[in-house]
């Protein structure tokens, strides 16, 4: 059993309603046309596209943050389309990581205490909470600049502890949305060198790109036009 | 979610808007702080209220005796000539509510002076009946008790007597005659002004009973000790209603009334005035309340208004919370918390306040104010209800946000 099953997803949004997901204009703007797709455990994904080609709408859904309006979602076995949104925020509790492109830790807040955040949503206490968030911050290499705030990090150290909060909660999946958008050439390695690591170690990592030597790290490449996948390739 | 996280969450973002956090307390910390010091400050005027009431005579009751019934006509109060001293005497000594009680004839009287003369009413008491009146001597001095026991000539005036019979000098020590018989002065009334009913108190002589008794009632001498009335005072933080009770139970007994039958007494006390005093209480509770509610309505919009913002500022926060597993309770909680945190800290310096106006109204105005431990309770349970009341609707507005157009919020 794949860890994402996807079958004939489809996302239409109304005008209004969501209006900034809709590139151009009209009433009714198909963001997914019927996407199938399989996952396997432990696998590294890139999805590619131009923007308003559905990508990101397709990582909305595997994330759990957004509904299709048709077509099933089995994340895990578990099918996610029918689920209330506490359901939804403890699937993405548990089940996934996300990696933002504006990083979006909390301001004036340690990087200590943004680690820990999803443990405070998960019910564990203070103790154990602040180790598992010292372990993370270890893993990504910034163990002791955990007492520092975002604003006192620079960017790759602050996506680095945005990767530490993905995966303090040991998830099965890593959702990365544009990465290394925010960050220069020689840091973006440095970021995907640790996604590649943490993939290495068993982790599922899924991320969306429009660069092609990021999309490069991945072993499988999706690429989206109009709401369809129009190619997927392993390297 | 975890409270001690959400608490110190709420905090940061307080403290990220220090000057906006405390513009918006502003509205708690007055209201409070108007709560704290009016509750002070309004218990000591009661206080004060209730002290001057006392002087005129809300713990005092007036015994008098039954009326007469002739051929089926009553004659009303005071017409029966059933009270003597004695009973005066067992009511100030055996009914324990009781400080003094001051058994008085009474009657109106030319009093002349000279040449001039002056209509008023003449009293035969004991010292006692000052007491009961709170009434102090502005000079001279009471009567004393061979004086009581002898008849003596000797009286006691108003300031209105003492006005119209004598003008400037110092009426000390003269002597008037009350029905022809000269007395002398001894001391001079304070000054009382106008009772309830708007009679001149100070419009009066008082002579000792025994005087009044066998020198100026004139008649019969036969009805040894009668009198017209007893005043008693209740002792202080005694129940009124204990000691009418007490003295009833007494008379009843030295009278040898049967069980069911009429008192040959009546008892009166001045309820007008204790009304009085209660509905200018429930004015000022009401005063109180009104500015309390005010006040804090006005706060707690503030502080509705100010997480309204919050919110919208932080819907990415939101989001990103409501991405790593927070449930719409969870984003509701930490509103919710921040609202509360925000009125208690308010609730809290206007406490502060509070005491400091209180203290300050205390000591340069020289009022009596008294902060009880009741009022601050008050105050932080309003203020606490106020930051729940008013913080809900943008907690719960927060709580509903799909987490994707949260997350996109610009």
């Amino acid at each position: 059993m794949a860890l994402i099953e996807a079958r004939d997803l489809v996302k239409t949004y109304h005008m209004g309603a969501a209006a900034h997901t809709a590139a151009g204009a009209g009433m009714t703007v198909h963001a997914l046309r019927g996407v199938t797709l399989d996952i396997e455990e432990g696998d590294f994904v890139a999805i590619m596209g131009a923007s308003g080609s559905g990508k990101s709408t397709l990582m909305n859904i595997l994330g759990c943050l957004d509904l299709p309006t048709s077509g099933v979602y089995r994340l895990a076995g578990e099918e996610v389309e029918t689920m209330a949104q506490d359901q939804l925020a403890s699937i993405r509790n548990r089940r996934i990581g996300f990696v933002f492109q504006q990083f979006n830790l909390l301001p004036r807040t340690s990087a200590l205490e943004n680690v820990e955040l999803p443990l405070v949503y998960s019910g564990v206490k203070a103790a154990e909470r602040r180790a598992r968030a010292l372990a993370a911050l270890g893993k990504v290499g910034l163990g002791e600049r955990h007492s520092h705030t975002p604003a006192e990090l620079s960017g790759g150290q602050q996506q680095r502890v945005a990767i530490a909060r993905a995966l303090v909660n040991q998830p099965q999946l890593i959702l990365a949305d544009e990465p290394t958008g925010a960050l220069d050439s020689k840091t973006s390695a440095d970021i995907m060198q640790l996604l590649a690591d943490l993939n290495r170690q068993g982790m599922t990592v899924v991320i969306v790109t429009h660069e092609a030597d990021i999309a490069a790290w991945a072993r499988r490449k999706l690429v989206f036009r109009d709401g369809l996948i129009v190619e997927d390739v392993r390297t | 979610m975890n409270f001690l996280a959400a608490l110190r969450s709420a905090l940061r973002a307080l403290a990220a808007n220090t000057l906006r956090s405390i513009l918006t307390m502003l509205g708690i910390i007055i209201g409070v702080a108007a709560v704290i010091t009016m509750i002070a400050v309004g218990s000591g005027a009661t206080a004060r209220v209730q002290e001057q009431m006392k002087g005129l005579g809300s713990n005092i009751m007036l015994v008098l005796p039954g009326g007469v019934t002739a051929g089926g006509v009553r004659l009303g109060a005071q017409t029966g000539q059933g009270l003597t001293e004695e009973d005066s005497q067992a009511i100030a000594q055996e009914v324990p509510e009781v400080q003094a009680a001051a058994p008085s004839l009474r009657t109106g009287a030319q009093v002349v002076v000279g040449n001039s003369n002056w209509s008023t009413s003449v009293f035969g008491t004991s010292n006692d009946f000052l007491e009961v009146r709170e009434w102090p001597l502005e000079s001279g001095r009471m009567f004393e008790a061979a004086e009581m026991q002898g008849s003596a000539k000797v009286a006691l005036i108003g300031k209105t007597v003492a006005r119209e019979l004598f003008g400037d000098t110092d009426p000390v020590d003269q002597v008037i005659r009350v029905k022809k018989i000269p007395v002398t002065v001894v001391g001079i009334l304070d000054k009382k002004g106008q009772n309830a009913m708007g009679q001149d108190q100070d419009d009066v002589v008082i002579v000792p009973i025994s005087t009044f008794r066998n020198r100026i009632q004139g008649g019969t001498a036969g009805k040894l000790k009668r009198i017209g009335s007893i005043s008693v005072k209740v002792k202080e933080g005694q129940s009124m209603k204990a000691a009418e009770d007490n003295i009833k139970d007494l008379l009843r007994q030295r009278f040898k009334v049967q069980p069911g039958a009429d008192d040959p007494f009546s008892i009166r006390n001045l309820t007008e005035i204790m009304q009085a005093q209660e509905a200018s209480s429930r004015i000022m509770t009401l005063l109180l309340a009104a500015v309390a509610g005010i006040s804090l309505i006005i706060g707690g919009i503030g502080i509705m208004n100010i997480m309204l913002v919050s919110v919208t500022e932080r819907t990415r926060e939101i989001g990103l919370r409501m991405a790593v597993g927070a449930r719409g309770k969870d984003i509701l909680a930490q509103f919710l918390i921040e609202a509360v945190t925000l009125s208690l800290i308010g609730g809290a310096i206007g406490v502060l306040l509070g005491a400091i106006a209180t203290w300050a109204v205390g000591s340069f105005a020289g009022w009596q104010v008294s902060m009880t431990l009741g009022s601050i309770a008050l105050a932080a349970g309003f203020s606490a209800i106020v930051g729940i009341f008013f913080g809900y609707y943008p907690a719960r507005r927060a709580s509903r946000l799909l987490p994707i157009q949260a997350l996109r919020y610009e």
